[in-house]
């Protein structure tokens, strides 16, 4: 009796976050498979049951190639310098130097700044002949280039955009992480004759690999669900040269309502996540050490 | 205490269920009205203001008008709410919506509700080329409001300072090409501190300008029906390589795709000569721009032309009979001379009809700016904007292929072939 009283209470406990999660994230999840195998409904024309052929259809489009390859670039391309330049910060930042307080807030500003609005402003910056870069460039001399408008340079400029406005997110991660170091382990490595290479490299590194596995997994994820930047700045352009997949979603969901093809694409985004989280979290979690 | 309790509720459902026939008589006829705002100014205020009016004339009918962002945002909006059984009963949307609402099944047609002989009148008196994106299949879908077409905006001190004629702005492609030279300006190093010419091509609205270009060389990009597309045609590959040759071989417009948005206010910054842009944007470049400017027609090939835009109001299948003939009504009030130069006057927008034109205060006011005229004379020569079934789909074929054709990535004959396959396929199913 005892025991049932118990497993209801848990239940009834664990009810609240469970109605969240299924009514927004599992229930949707499953809706969008159950859709991608239908045709998209049109009218007076209802969905029927097609298959794989959504799946067939999504490998023949250059575009979702295009979106798909753009955005392992802009992840390879983002995460790696945004989490590096945020460590740099913490550490800069986590000394004991004069206007820290400053430098940790500004620092941080970027992201607490509304995307869109961010986009807006560096969308003046990339501007061709007057804007900021332009004018810097004319000032040295050189040629300014057509940021955004030009296919090599678009998704490029996107990739700064975002590591300028994540780095200051995850250094908060390291510099709380850091503050959790307990200082008698640099004296001890002091002590023992470590110079400040190998005491960062032994101790301090293995001891943030927590923190650098959470912030890794959220700038990964971070940079699949962005899409706020490439409406306001390049809508995906020039010819698809910085669509990235979400982006793509959007588009054919909600300005071609072709709601099946949207879903068998977010299909393919949660496995891609999914994949990535299976591989981090059995991979790198044997690395890393918990205190 | 029980009984009483169960006995009171049943006389009160009672109750409400009786007295539901007389409060319905009363109650005014309600009409959901979705705009959206694609031009600076008070817009929101405007619409307010012009609703207000309308009551005060109408007073069985309630209009509820509920701003909906940008045009994308407002037939996403309302496609959303058609999707949830609620649509709105009355919407201005896109004029190249209209196949998309069509095939959604969520407007009915206007001549239907417009049946009376004073009904046919009134449809017959827009401009021809803003009904020519209102009809399909025999029938009247939408009602021009909130119209725009291409021009051409210059700077005439840049004219004078080039040794042109401010009073003669460029008729013809070959003029353009001649006096965008002229206009271009490079610094020591040889780089370029003013350009000739902007067309933009990013964002969404690059095969618009495209139909400023395609349209004189007396190329139409789509049929009547909306489900066969020609952009392989070798006036509209020749309308194409000019844009690129514009760039890349006279040199007098940026490389690479321009943006939209920043094309104004390249104008505005002294960057750029000469702008192709919407009549939409006459209101802030005349308020803001520190120079005297002149606005021209589309320069000629073989014709003269350019496409038009804008939005179109959209009567919904799910209303009741009460609230369609209560938004015709209200369509039909915007739309009346008085009204329709009010808001052309506003807004920036052309007024819709010849007779809107004739009012004293629309005479008065393109005597004060010429500019606005420029519009209208060229409505004589301008033809349907882009617009076919999945709509969006086939324009993002369109624009994805000139930018690509633009950046260099493809030939125009490659871009434009590869886009018609694609418009083909998409457009298979409507034939």
């Amino acid at each position: 009796m005892n025991r049932t009283l118990n497993t209801v209470y848990a239940w009834l406990l664990l009810l609240p976050a469970m109605v969240l999660l299924v009514a927004f994230t599992h229930y949707p999840a499953l809706a969008t498979l159950w859709h991608s195998f239908f045709s998209t409904p049109k009218g007076r024309r209802p969905a029927v049951f097609v298959g794989l052929e959504n799946y067939q259809a999504m490998l023949q489009d250059p575009v979702f190639w295009r979106a798909l390859i753009n955005n392992l670039w802009f992840a390879l391309g983002t995460v790696p310098v945004a989490v590096g330049i945020a460590l740099l910060m913490a550490l800069w930042v986590n000394r004991g130097l004069a206007g820290r307080g400053f430098l940790r807030l500004s620092y941080f500003t970027p992201t607490i700044l509304p995307m869109v609005a961010v986009a807006n402003i560096w969308l003046f910056f990339y501007t061709p002949q007057y804007g900021l870069l332009a004018q810097i460039l004319q000032f040295l001399g050189l040629p300014g280039p057509n940021w955004l408008g030009t296919k090599e340079t678009a998704l490029p400029a996107l990739m700064i955009v975002s590591v300028w406005k994540e780095a200051g997110f995850f250094m908060i991660f390291y510099l709380a992480a850091l503050q959790g170091v307990s200082p008698s382990l640099r004296e001890a490595a002091m002590l023992e004759g470590a110079s400040r290479w190998q005491y960062f490299r032994r101790v301090l590194w293995p001891l943030l690999m927590p923190t650098t596995l959470f912030v890794l997994i959220n700038a990964l994820i971070n940079a699949f669900r962005l899409i706020d930047h490439v409406v306001v700045m390049t809508h995906g352009g020039p010819d698809n040269a910085s669509t990235l997949l979400l982006f793509y979603i959007y588009q054919i969901g909600f300005s071609f309502w072709d709601t099946a093809y949207a879903a068998t694409l977010t299909v393919v985004l949660l496995v891609v996540l999914g994949i990535i989280a299976a591989i981090k979290f059995r991979w790198l979690d044997k690395r890393t050490h918990y205190q | 205490m029980r009984r009483t309790v169960l006995k009171s509720l049943a006389a009160m459902i009672a109750g409400a269920f009786l007295s539901l026939p007389a409060y319905a008589q009363t109650k005014p006829v309600e009409v959901e009205f979705y705009y959206p705002v694609a031009v600076g100014g008070p817009i929101t205020k405007i619409i307010d203001t012009m609703v207000a009016d309308f009551e005060k004339e109408n007073a069985g009918i309630k209009i509820k008008p509920v701003y909906a962002g940008s045009y994308q945002d407002s037939i996403a909006k309302a496609l959303t709410a058609l999707k949830g059984g609620n649509p709105p009963q009355l919407a201005v949307l896109l004029s190249t919506d209209m196949f998309t609402l069509i095939d959604e099944d969520a407007i009915v047609p206007i001549d239907g509700l417009a049946k009376d002989e004073a009904g046919k009148q009134w449809l017959g008196g827009f401009y021809d080329a803003f009904m020519q994106n209102s009809r399909s299949g025999g029938h009247v879908w939408g009602v021009p409001f909130q119209r725009s077409t291409i021009v051409m905006y210059y700077n005439k001190t840049m004219f004078k300072e080039a040794g042109l004629d401010p009073e003669h702005p460029p008729a013809t492609w070959q003029e353009l090409v001649e006096f965008s030279k002229k206009l271009t300006k490079k610094d020591a190093a040889g780089n370029v501190t003013q350009w000739g010419l902007e067309i933009p091509s990013g964002g969404s609205f690059a095969y618009w300008l495209f139909q400023a270009l395609t349209t004189p060389n007396d190329a139409i990009l789509m049929n009547e029906a909306g489900n066969q597309v020609m952009l392989d045609k070798p006036a509209v590959v020749e309308a194409a390589q000019f844009w690129r040759d514009l760039a890349a071989k006279h040199g007098v417009m940026p490389t690479g795709t321009i943006d939209w948005g920043t094309t104004p206010k390249d104008f505005l910054e002294k960057k750029a000569a000469i702008i192709w842009t919407t009549t939409g944007n006459l209101t802030n470049i005349r308020s803001n721009a520190s120079f005297p400017f002149g606005v021209a027609m589309m320069p000629k090939q073989k014709r003269g032309g350019s496409p038009t835009g804008g939005g179109n109001f959209y009567v919904f299948k799910n209303a009741t009979p009460a609230q369609q003939e209560a938004a015709l009504k209200f369509a039909r009030w915007a739309t009346t001379p008085e009204r329709a130069a009010d808001w052309s006057i506003a807004t920036g927008y052309v007024a819709v009809t010849p007779a809107a034109w004739q009012t004293e205060k629309m005479k008065k006011y393109a005597q004060e700016v010429p500019a606005a005229a420029v519009a209208r004379d060229q409505l004589d020569v301008s033809v349907a904007e882009f617009s076919t079934h999945e709509n969006q789909r086939v324009t993002k074929v369109l624009n994805d292929a000139l930018q690509a054709a633009l950046t260099g990535a493809k030939t125009p004959q490659q871009a434009l072939t590869d886009a018609q396959r694609e418009a083909d396929r998409i457009l298979r199913s409507y034939k």
